[in-house]
């Protein structure tokens, strides 16, 4: 896919995100719009997983540690095909399998998560299976910076290492906000490389909304052989939709009718401006 | 029955039989895989460790990311055995064994060693008494308390063919072999009825049957009657053998060595109380206190675990 179709990629899925979250009058808006484009280039770029080879053991795996941002998540399984997207218009609705986190329940979905710091453990899990079984498939777990002081974060780190997981990748979605305050006052991760590096990663660090910039960090996965490969993907919550970013307030904030009318103008003139 | 407590001479640990009976199972089947805290010497498992390098995976003292990594094997059709003392496995890591196992399906056998009291004078921080409470509570896991050494080669390989989740709990205490009514149904959420008799029902679960035995062996000798089961599945419970001996029974004791809050006793008193059978019922477990220093044995005869205590309570509920 081309860096063009990408980016139209990207700002269909913001309108959809924001359409869903609208129509469930809930979700996790600030944080979906800040990794959309890492999922974009994910699924339509690096994942070897479609609806087609999804119980295959050969598949790449992939995990999303920040459960909350599952709007994101849902409109690209959606997107590839794994349920009908009219699905989603039950988001958060009584009875729904479409629930506020990722669950199995959603084809597509590999691991329940919604707790914070479990993805991690899990990939290791997941990527010390293929080494054992000596199979090429890869993992890729995606965490928020406001999960990073879970403390399993940081043992699972350690293990990814001393198994040397080149196999394993972990992004960082770093939008530097979470739900009380920036991520920087709330509790300091920084220098983040530095500390990856420390734990015996391999560190990439890259605009996270830069489509051909992701493309080019996840090509050259592993970034180092034997070691585990993370990329810190500086992003912006709210991406995209100008009154959203950077404001606290889009944590999992819901636009009323106005506020949802601008964010679909916003988006339609990027579509016009990249077309 | 020997009317002294259990001294564990010329027997093996529950835990001693789950890794022999893990080794034995993994000579032909690659697919199974050992996870371990730092724990392989505590879990018996250097010898599994030497024989399968390629099936044991080390995480240091880090029993989140055991749990974590352990579920994310299974998923990959590996069939886990996650092991570390119950205490920290249980309390630590019930997140991931909440969320990464039962809720997210992945069939990992969590293993909890030296259960309960078994690390004795070394105090609370070591004790898991709240274990089954707590897993009881989560969905999608089974809950198994092995008595003796049959009962823990039973589990071990029914759990390793068991697609499902499963916490089996075992003491470092050498256990004598017991015998029960019909040894060829075993089968989890099917209690073992160890000796038959209509007067008391004594239910018991991991290390507390065989002083369950002893007191029924006693209470013989004053011509009460007493059906001992080792009710080694707490979640699901065998509500069928429960019904049926508060059908027959005039009274029910039941002994854990857990905390009498939220486990085996509980689980029972809840059944019987909604289905109507309202019979003379005591539950013999560690009150909700820290224990009192010293060993297993000390503890369990300080809280009535035993032979005497046990008989006094099934005594005084038949008066």
């Amino acid at each position: 896919m081309t860096e063009k179709e990408l980016q139209i990629k990207s700002i269909n899925y913001r309108k959809k995100i924001l359409q869903y979250i609208v129509g469930a009058k809930a979700g996790h808006t600030g944080g979906s719009l800040s990794c959309t484009d890492i999922l974009n280039v994910l699924y339509n770029h690096v994942l070897n997983v479609s609806p087609g080879n999804f119980t295959s053991p050969d598949r790449d795996r992939y995990i999303q540690s920040k459960g909350h941002c599952v709007e994101a998540l849902f409109v690209v399984l959606a997107d590839k095909g794994f349920f009908p997207e009219e699905d989603l218009n039950t988001l958060c609705q009584y009875k729904s399998h479409y629930i506020g986190h990722p669950t199995k329940k959603v084809k597509g979905v590999e691991q329940n998560t919604g707790a914070l710091g479990h993805g991690l453990p899990i990939a290791v899990g997941t990527a010390i299976a293929a080494k054992m079984d000596h199979k090429g498939y890869r993992v890729f777990t995606l965490l928020g910076d406001g999960e990073l002081p879970e403390g399993s974060n940081w043992e699972a780190a350690l293990s990814a290492a001393h198994y040397k997981l080149d196999n394993l990748c972990a992004i960082v979605d770093k939008n530097s906000l979470q739900i009380t305050a920036p991520t920087a006052e709330v509790m300091s991760t920084d220098p983040l490389d530095e500390k990856f590096k420390a734990f015996g990663w391999a560190v990439r660090v890259v605009d996270g909304h830069d489509i051909e910039a992701l493309k080019a960090a996840f090509d050259s996965m592993p970034f180092e052989k034997g070691k585990p490969s993370v990329i810190i993907a500086n992003t912006i919550k709210g991406r995209g939709i100008s009154y959203m970013e950077n404001n606290l307030k889009w944590h999992h904030g819901v636009p009323n009718k106005e506020e949802y009318a601008i964010a679909v103008t916003e988006l339609d003139n990027a579509l016009n401006a990249v077309q | 029955m020997a009317e002294v407590v259990n001294t564990g001479l010329g027997y093996k640990a529950n835990q001693d039989i789950f890794s022999e009976t893990l080794q034995r199972l993994a000579e032909t089947d690659r697919q199974i895989v050992a996870v371990t805290s730092d724990s392989r010497g505590s879990g018996k498992l250097v010898p599994f460790g030497k024989k399968f390098p390629e099936q044991i995976v080390e995480v240091g003292i880090a029993e989140q990311n055991l749990v974590g990594v352990a579920a994310g094997l299974a998923s990959c059709g590996k069939k886990v055995f996650a092991v570390s003392p119950a205490c920290f496995l249980t309390a630590r890591a019930l997140e991931q064994i909440k969320n990464d196992v039962a809720y997210s399906d992945n069939p990992v056998n969590v293993i909890g060693i030296s259960a309960g009291v078994s690390y004795g004078a070394l105090g609370s921080t070591h004790h898991s008494l709240h274990d089954y409470a707590v897993l009881r509570t989560i969905n999608n896991i089974i809950v198994v308390a092995p008595a003796d050494n049959f009962e823990t080669e039973q589990a071990v390989e029914l759990a390793s063919k068991t697609n499902l989740p499963i916490y089996l709990r075992f003491g470092k205490k050498p256990m004598p072999p017991l015998k029960g009514v019909n040894d060829d149904l075993f089968a989890f959420g099917k209690g073992r009825v160890i000796t038959e008799g209509d007067d008391v029902a004594i239910i018991a679960t991991g290390e507390t049957v065989y002083p369950a035995l002893q007191a029924a062996e006693k209470l013989k000798a004053e011509n009460v009657h007493a059906t001992v089961v080792s009710m080694h599945t707490i979640k699901p419970l065998d509500t069928d053998l429960l019904a049926k001996l508060a059908g027959q029974c005039k009274a029910i004791v039941t002994v854990e060595e857990h905390s009498v809050y939220g486990g085996l006793g509980e689980a029972c008193a809840s059944y019987l109380l909604q289905h109507n059978y309202h019979k003379p019922f005591k539950i013999i477990g560690i009150p909700d206190e820290y224990t009192v220093t010293g060993s297993q044995q000390d503890i369990f005869t300080h809280y009535g675990i035993t032979k005497d205590g046990i008989a006094n309570v099934a005594l005084e509920l038949l008066k």
